[in-house]
C-alpha cells in the first residue's frame, strides 16, 4: 500500500483484496446464511426418526410425505392460492407501479405511495389483525364475505403482494426510456396502443419477476393468512407451523427439500431468463 | 390547469411539437377519464383493503369488550330518546396497557429491544459483507447479490425451522462443540433469548445487506485515494470517508430490518421460551386465546404508534435515494 506507483483502481484493489478481513467476512456470512438451509437437505436424507442424529441414507421421508393427504391438500391449496394471489397482485401491482412512476402528481399521490410501500415493511401480523376485523365487519354490514376461506386469503395475499409487484414494476419504468414511448405517439398510437404494444413488452423481465415474487411470498405467508382463513382454508405454512411446534419432524425436512429445490429450479430458471432477454435487448 | 402537467410526462414533450392546441386538449380530455381509472382501480384496492382495515382497528381498539360474536360493542349507537348519535369512546384498553398489568409494557420493551440488537448485529455482520461484494470484481457482484437474496426466496418459516435442529440440547451446534472439546455439556440455547437473536439476525441480514450494498457501491473511489494520499491509513480512511458517506445506506438498511423486526411472530414463537416477551406473540393470544379483539385492536394501535417515526424515517430515506437517481 505505501507503493506508490500504483495506479488508482490498484490502490483500492491492494487496500481490501490484500487483506484476509472483508473476503473472510463475506464467507463466513454466506455460510450463516446457508448453513442451516444445507442441514435440512442432508438430514432429510437421514435414515432416523431422530432429526438431529445421522444413522444412514434413506429416502423413507420421502415416502412418508408422498402418503401424507394433509400435508399434500394443504400444499395444492397453497399453490392455487399462490397462482390466484399472484395473478392479482400482478394486475394490481402492475397499475400502482405504473402510475407512481409515470403519473408525478395527482391528488392523494402521498397517501397513495405511502399505501403502496407500508405493506412492505408493516409487520405482518397487524396486516392480518386489520384485514380480519375488516372482513368481518364488511360480513356484518352487507353479508360478503360469507365466512373466511380462499377467497379471503387470496385478496388479502394480493394486498400485501401487490406492494412487491409494484416497487418492481416502478424501478424497471423509470428506468426505461421514454423516448420509445414517444415515438410511439409521435406515430399516432394512442395511450392504450402505446401501453400494451411499447411499455408493457419492455416490462416483461420486471413482470415475471413480480409475478414470481409475489407467487413465493404468497406460498409462505403464515402470519396474514392465519388470520383470514377459515376452518376449511389450510394452507401448507398453516400445517407446518402447527407440526413444528410439536415438535422436529423428519417428514417436514424432506418437505423443506422439496420445497428449496422448486424454488431454486424456478429462481435459476427466472435468473437465466433475465439474462438471455438482457443480451437480446442488448 | 394542474390537469395539463399531470397529463404525464408522454404529454408534455409533444405539446412543443407544432401540434394544434386544440388537438393537444382533445388528447388530454380523452384520456383524463382513462388515467383516472388507471389511478383508482390500485387506489381503490389498497384503500378499501389496506386503509380502512387500519381505520377499523383504530375504532375497535376503542369499544369494548363484548362476549357475543365479533367480541366488541359497536362505537357509534343511535339513542332513540333524544335521536341522537351517540359516541362510545372506552378508553379503558389503553388504559389497561400502562396501568395494572405490566406485561403489556414489559413486551412492547423487549420487542424494541429485541429489534434494536438485532438491527446492531446485522449492520455489524452485513456492512463487510456489502463492502466486500462492492468491492469485488465487477462480474462476481450480481452472482454474490444473488446469493444473498436466495435464501430470502426460500420459505421463511422453514428456514426458522431450521434453526431447532440445529439450536437444541442434542442438535448440531451442541454436538460440534462437544466434538471440538470446547464444552461437555450441551449447553441450552433454544427456546432462550439468544435463540431469538440468532434467528433475527439470520432472518434479516439480507435486509440490511442489500441497501448498504446500494450505497457502497456508489461510493466514489477517488474520495478514498484523496484520502490516502493525503497520508490516511486504511482504518482510518474508511472511518473518515467510507463510513459518513454510507450513512445512507445504514439508516435505509437499519431502518428495514428494525421495523419488521418489532413485530416478528415467528421467530419469538419457534425459537423463543416462555420468557420472551413479544409485542406479537402477546398481541396473537389476546386475539387468539382470550379472544379479547378491542384489547388486542388498541396493542396494534400502540404498535403501529411506535413505528410511525421510523416509518416516516424510512419513506424520507427512500425518497431521498430516489432523488439522488
Amino acid at each position: 500500500m505505501s507503493n506508490g506507483a500504483m495506479t488508482s483502481s490498484g490502490v483500492i484493489d491492494g487496500f481490501v483484496r490484500g487483506r484476509w478481513f472483508l473476503p473472510t467476512a463475506l464467507i463466513c456470512g454466506l455460510i450463516f446464511l446457508y448453513g442451516p438451509i444445507a442441514t435440512l437437505v442432508v438430514y432429510s436424507f437421514n435414515e432416523s426418526k431422530l432429526v438431529t442424529v445421522w444413522s444412514g441414507f434413506s429416502v423413507k421421508w420421502y415416502g412418508e410425505l408422498a402418503h401424507n393427504e394433509q400435508i399434500l391438500d394443504a400444499a395444492w391449496l397453497s399453490l392455487r392460492v399462490a397462482v390466484a394471489s399472484a395473478t392479482g397482485a400482478l394486475v394490481v401491482g402492475t397499475l400502482a407501479g405504473y402510475v407512481l412512476s409515470r403519473f408525478t402528481s395527482f391528488r392523494g399521490r402521498t397517501l397513495f405511495a405511502g399505501m403502496v410501500s407500508a405493506p412492505l415493511v408493516m409487520p405482518e401480523i397487524i396486516t392480518g389483525i386489520s384485514m380480519l376485523l375488516m372482513f368481518v365487519g364488511l360480513e356484518q354490514a352487507i353479508g360478503w364475505p360469507a365466512g373466511r376461506g380462499v377467497l379471503t386469503i387470496v385478496i388479502a395475499h394480493i394486498t400485501f403482494c401487490m406492494s412487491f409487484v409494484a416497487v418492481i414494476v416502478q424501478s424497471r419504468l423509470s428506468g426505461m426510456d421514454v423516448s420509445v414511448e414517444e415515438a410511439a405517439m409521435d406515430l399516432g398510437a394512442r395511450p392504450v396502443q402505446v401501453f400494451f404494444l411499447i411499455t408493457l413488452p419492455l416490462m416483461t423481465p420486471a413482470l415475471v419477476a413480480g409475478w414470481l415474487l409475489a407467487f413465493s411470498l404468497s406460498l409462505d405467508d403464515l402470519v396474514i393468512t392465519a388470520f383470514v382463513s377459515g376452518p376449511g382454508s389450510t394452507t401448507l405454512p398453516l400445517v407446518i407451523f402447527s407440526k413444528v411446534r410439536l415438535g422436529l419432524s423428519p417428514e417436514i425436512n424432506a418437505l423443506a427439500t422439496v420445497i428449496i429445490t422448486v424454488v431454486s429450479i424456478g429462481v435459476f430458471t427466472a435468473a437465466l431468463y433475465q439474462y438471455r432477454k438482457g443480451k437480446s435487448l442488448g | 390547469m394542474n390537469g395539463l402537467r399531470e397529463g404525464g410526462r408522454l404529454a408534455s414533450g409533444h405539446s412543443v411539437g407544432g401540434r394544434p392546441k386544440s388537438g393537444l386538449w382533445a388528447a388530454l380530455r380523452a384520456r383524463l377519464p382513462r388515467r383516472g381509472l388507471v389511478i383508482s382501480a390500485p387506489y381503490l384496492w389498497l384503500g378499501l383493503f389496506f386503509l380502512v382495515p387500519f381505520l377499523l382497528v383504530l375504532k375497535i381498539s376503542f369499544a369494548d369488550s363484548d362476549t357475543t360474536i365479533p367480541p366488541y360493542t359497536p362505537l357509534f349507537s343511535f339513542d332513540d330518546d333524544s335521536s341522537a348519535l351517540q359516541i362510545t369512546l372506552h378508553l379503558d384498553n389503553f388504559l389497561r396497557l400502562v396501568s395494572d398489568d405490566p406485561i403489556y409494557l414489559l413486551s412492547y420493551l423487549s420487542s424494541l429491544r429485541n429489534a434494536a440488537v438485532t438491527t446492531v448485529c446485522c449492520l455489524l455482520i452485513g456492512y463487510p459483507m456489502a463492502y466486500a461484494i462492492a468491492r469485488a470484481r465487477q462480474h462476481l457482484r450480481p452472482v454474490l447479490l444473488m446469493m444473498i437474496v436466495l435464501p430470502f426466496w426460500t420459505s421463511f418459516l422453514i428456514r426458522i425451522y431450521a434453526w431447532i435442529g440445529i439450536l437444541k440440547d442434542n442438535g448440531l451446534f451442541n454436538n460440534f462443540l462437544i466434538w471440538l472439546g470446547v464444552i461437555d455439556q450441551p449447553i441450552t440455547i433454544l427456546n432462550t433469548q439468544t435463540a431469538v437473536y440468532i434467528g433475527m439476525v439470520y432472518a434479516y441480514l439480507p435486509f440490511m445487506v442489500l441497501p448498504l450494498y446500494a450505497t457502497l457501491e456508489k461510493l466514489d473511489v477517488s474520495l478514498l485515494e484523496a484520502a490516502m494520499d493525503l497520508g490516511a491509513r486504511p482504518l482510518r480512511a474508511f472511518w473518515a470517508v467510507t463510513l459518513p458517506l454510507s450513512l445512507p445506506g445504514i439508516v435505509a438498511g437499519s431502518l428495514l430490518v428494525f421495523i419488521p423486526a418489532v413485530g416478528e411472530f415467528i421467530i419469538p414463537t419457534l425459537l423463543g421460551g416462555a420468557d420472551t416477551l413479544t409485542i406479537s406473540t402477546q398481541l396473537w393470544s389476546e386475539f387468539f386465546a382470550n379472544r379479547d379483539w378491542p384489547m388486542a385492536s388498541a396493542v396494534t394501535v400502540v404498535m403501529v404508534a411506535l413505528l410511525v417515526v421510523p416509518l416516516m424515517l424510512l419513506q424520507r430515506a427512500q425518497g431521498r435515494a430516489e432523488a439522488q437517481r
